[in-house]
């Protein structure tokens, strides 16, 4: 990752909130805008940023997974459904049927991933045809059960959804009560620090999520490991003649991302909402990928990427907020459907790769033969 | 060095690739602190011997042992552990990793579970001061000369404390200079007790350096003997079994009118470092223009200006009268270009096709290769029989990917497809790298034949006697300019080794 690249990223999110702040700043303090703009950024990149960690680990090591979209949404179903199942069947308690819901979605992300694998390298399939099968087997799997299950006669539980256990809690990060004494009897001074406080409270997967960031740039630049995972999708022929089992470091590193794609999926049903609907990851999948190609397979980058997209998915929100007091003449803002479509002509703006272009590990995608 | 115990040896080794055997029963032993030379054709099965000792391929029968045990070898995890190195032909590094990583990878240093570049770098160093293998551990490989890659590689093996190291055709990348280089680093080695397989096609090396010689021909070893025994006529012929002229056969010939003209082209490298100067030449049909001067000397950035691979910043290239400067290389093809690359994995071959489909590579979408946008399987592996018979390509059909050749019939493969080709220039950039002496002997005449047809040749070669050989004129390259341009007859490889050192500037 290059500054000219960060500059951009910067330069971008800028914008988005500058509108906003713009337009809000009838209704709401400037601070508070901010704020809560980058409040909900942060929150809605998450799944973004675990899918596109997921396809870093996978093309680092030289298996291209455009899979990634289809394990999110497999991955939201099936952890939303092992949640209700523990709750309503199992009559467990409602936080550890959300736990365990987490962790049902990262073991589906995984044996998607496993299947990605088992296709791509021990049968050297398309990798590009292996991510599709997966795709398209997860709209069907998850529309069909969904079906089966929930809706109509003879379905398992009668016709109607039953109530989920809910969503993992917000976690309160201690930053206002460590200020009180500061800001002494301010009220204005505690109003903000309370304003930046709510940027710092997010859920449990959005916090790892940034935690994973860190994690696995650590990971891949400076530890064995990473070296070995990078040597292999750059010239696996080279990490054969030193010893290393190319096939194992894919298998492993594509398991690794099915499970961080399993657990964008649990963002949705889990962290996000306690529902599933068909489809309702949307093409989250994709722009993760864009993602990562506009951070330049780094873990750091591909963050700062995601970073973009959630800010122009927090505009569509705050959008809504301020639809009242939007300006005569920026009338096209009240569009719904124009904000909406921000992070899909971003995702095409970026992809052109008019701030330079990256480059992918040099065996990205290529089955290894000895 | 007859006295000193045998380290390695290989008893009956087979191996069967589909449609080829490319260990016949091979026997080889390697003593203490020798350099054992491995000689044979292109194709012989050479490397694949070499892979088979360091546990890249398992062998159909044999059995290896090393110091005197039965050795096992799964892999090169157990070719390592037993202490055994390879430099492989075409080299096993990672261009976007530094020297240190590289070197490291798969037997890394770790500290509290994070790599320990330091204390990796400063072992390299040490190994560096140790035999004079001048290397900084920091590095990018992607940005260092071959002569410098093919250190870090030695240094690989050593940092992994190898006593067996062997050299898969190490010379065939390095300028004469380079090579010196290398050959007293390998007799520091053996007298430290190393062990050396050193496998090269050049005669003159073996000669010189290696202090037994085994042959090799299509998979069997014909003889192993002792250089004092025997001299580069007879080793030739028990490599090819039959005569091999060593010298080329050239009548003069009259050049007709400019076909190449070069005028004032600067060209960057992609480190946008400028590294061709203003260079001016013609080259005219019927003649041979040889550009001579140790590698890195601008040659690859010219060559690829020329070919359309890269963009000169200023200056025009015409062929045949017409301008091509900074066109694409199918363009340029089209004015009657054939270009024989540098790097035949990166530019000559697409390593994933078929020879059949990499001799048409130039022309697959004109007739006969082509009828109404579809490819004709027949005319393809037409062309392919009949190139692989004319140039000797070594393979079981022609519907084996180009990238199961063995090294030097990859290159045939593009020389036999370039130089088939109705055209009016050639670029031969390297063209017999890593090639046999027959082969070598062959694609020389083929070369001599064009020019007399009355096709101009640009030849570029690090190999003096290449060029002493081919040439009617002469241009020495050095830092980027040619400082001199001279008739092959009036000139002695004195004189041009002068030039390429860099001294008197001189236009004849
Ligand atoms: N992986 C492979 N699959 C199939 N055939 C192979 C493979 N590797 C080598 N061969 C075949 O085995 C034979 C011997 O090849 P090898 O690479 O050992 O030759 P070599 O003596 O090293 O030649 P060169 O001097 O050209 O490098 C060749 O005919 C080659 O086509
Ligand atoms: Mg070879």
């Amino acid at each position: 990752m290059d500054w000219k690249r960060f500059g951009f990223i910067a330069l971008i999110i800028t914008v988005l909130f500058g509108v906003v702040v713009v337009v809000g700043q009838a209704k709401q303090p400037p601070l508070l805008i901010i704020t809560s703009m980058l409040a909900t950024t942060i929150a809605v990149a998450t799944p973004l940023t675990l899918g596109a960690l997921s396809g870093v680990y996978c093309e680092r090591a030289g298996v291209v997974n455009i899979g990634i979209e289809g394990m999110m949404l497999t991955a939201a179903f099936f952890g939303w459904l092992g949640g209700i199942y523990m709750f309503q069947i199992y009559h467990m308690d409602a936080m550890v049927s959300i736990v365990l819901g987490v962790f049902f979605a990262i073991l589906t992300g995984a044996i998607m991933a496993l299947l990605h694998a088992v296709l791509s390298i021990t049968f050297k399939v398309d990798q590009i045809i292996g991510g599709t099968v997966i795709n398209i087997l997860a709209v069907g799997l998850t529309g069909f059960l969904n079906r089966q299950l929930f809706f109509g006669k003879g379905s398992v539980f009668g016709g109607s959804v039953p109530a989920s256990p809910g969503v993992l809690p917000t976690i309160h990060v201690p930053i206002t009560e460590l200020f009180t004494s500061i800001c002494g009897s301010s009220a204005a001074c505690l109003e903000n620090v309370q304003a930046v406080n709510r940027v710092f409270d997010q859920k449990p997967i959005a916090m790892g999520a940034i935690l994973l960031v860190f994690l696995s740039h650590y990971v891949l630049f400076n530890t064995r490991w990473g070296l070995r995972t990078r040597a292999v999708g750059e010239h696996p022929k080279a990490a054969d003649t030193v010893g290393i089992n190319v096939a194992k470091m894919r298998y492993a590193n594509v398991l690794i991302g099915g499970m961080f794609a399993g657990l964008a999926g649990a963002y949705f049903t889990i962290e996000s909402v306690p529902s599933f609907e068909p489809l309702l990851t949307n093409g989250r999948g994709f722009i993760s990928l864009a993602a990562m190609i506009f951070g330049n397979w780094t873990p750091i980058g591909a963050w700062a990427a995601a970073l973009v997209f959630g800010a122009s998915q927090a505009l569509l929100i705050n959008m809504q907020i301020y639809r009242d007091v939007i300006p005569p003449q920026w009338a096209f803002l009240q569009q719904s459907y124009i904000v909406g479509l921000t992070p899909y002509i971003l995702t095409m703006f970026i992809l052109t790769g008019i701030i330079g272009r990256t480059t992918p590990p040099a065996a990205d995608g290529v089955p290894y033969e000895k | 060095m007859s006295e000193s115990p045998i380290v390695l040896e290989a008893k009956g080794i087979t191996k069967q690739f589909p449609g080829v055997l490319a260990n016949d029963n091979v026997n080889f032993d390697l003593r203490k602190g020798e350099i054992h030379a491995l000689l044979g054709e292109n194709g012989a099965g050479k490397s694949t011997l070499m892979n088979l000792l360091y546990g890249l391929h398992k062998p159909d029968k044999g059995e290896i042992t090393v110091n005197g045990k039965n050795a096992i070898i799964h892999s090169p995890n157990d070719s390592i552990e037993l202490g055994i190195g390879m430099v492989h032909q075409h080299f096993m590094l990672i261009p976007v990793f530094s020297v240190a990583e590289n070197v490291m990878l798969g037997d890394e240093a770790v500290k509290n579970g994070s790599l320990d570049r330091n204390s990796v770098a400063k072992k390299i160093t040490d190994i560096s001061k140790q035999y004079g293998l001048d290397v900084d551990p920091n590095a990018l490989v992607g940005t260092l000369p071959v002569g410098i890659q093919q250190r870090v590689e030695i240094v690989k093996t050593l940092y992994r404390n190898a006593e067996i190291v062997i050299l898969d055709e190490p010379t065939a990348v390095l300028t004469p200079q380079e090579a010196e280089d290398l050959f007293r680093i390998m007799r520091d080695l053996t007298a430290r007790g190393v062990s050396i397989i050193f496998i090269t096609h050049k005669l003159k090396e073996v000669l010189a350096v290696a202090d037994r010689i085994t042959v090799m021909r299509a998979g069997r070893v014909i003889n192993t003997v002792k250089p004092s025994e025997t001299d580069s006529a007879q080793l030739a012929n028990m490599m090819v079994g039959r005569q091999v002229i060593l010298t080329v056969d050239k009548q003069d010939h009259e050049a007709a009118d400019e076909i190449l003209k070069v005028e004032g082209i600067t060209v960057r490298d992609q480190r946008d470092l400028e590294t061709v100067h203003n260079v001016s030449f013609s080259v005219r049909g019927g003649e041979v223009l040889g550009i001579a001067g140790v590698q890195g000397n601008g040659q690859t950035e010219l060559s690829e200006a020329l070919t359309g691979l890269r963009s000169p910043t200023s200056g025009k290239v015409t062929i045949d009268g017409k301008d091509l400067t900074g066109k694409p290389p199918r363009i340029i093809t089209e004015a009657g270009l054939a270009h024989i690359p540098e790097d035949r994995q990166r530019h000559g071959l697409v390593l994933s096709y078929s020879i059949a489909d990499n001799m048409a590579l130039c022309d697959y979408y004109h007739a006969p290769f082509s009828s109404r946008g579809v490819l004709q399987p027949k005319a393809l592996d037409e062309n392919a029989r009949k190139l692989i018979s004319a140039f000797d390509v070594r393979t079981p059909s022609a519907f084996v990917n180009a990238g199961k050749l063995s090294g030097g019939n990859q290159q045939k493969v593009i020389v036999a497809r370039e130089l088939s080709r109705n055209v009016k220039l050639v670029i031969a950039n390297q063209p017999t790298r890593g090639l046999d002496v027959g082969s070598i002997e062959y694609i020389h005449s083929e070369i001599i034949k064009m020019r007399d047809r009355g096709v101009a040749v640009l030849l570029i070669s690090a190999e003096l006697d290449e060029i002493m050989a081919l040439s009617d004129r002469i241009a020495v390259m050095y830092r980027g300019q040619i400082v001199a341009i001279v008739e092959a007859k009036k000139t002695t490889r004195e004189q041009l080794g002068l030039w390429m050192a860099g001294a008197h500037v001189q236009t004849a």
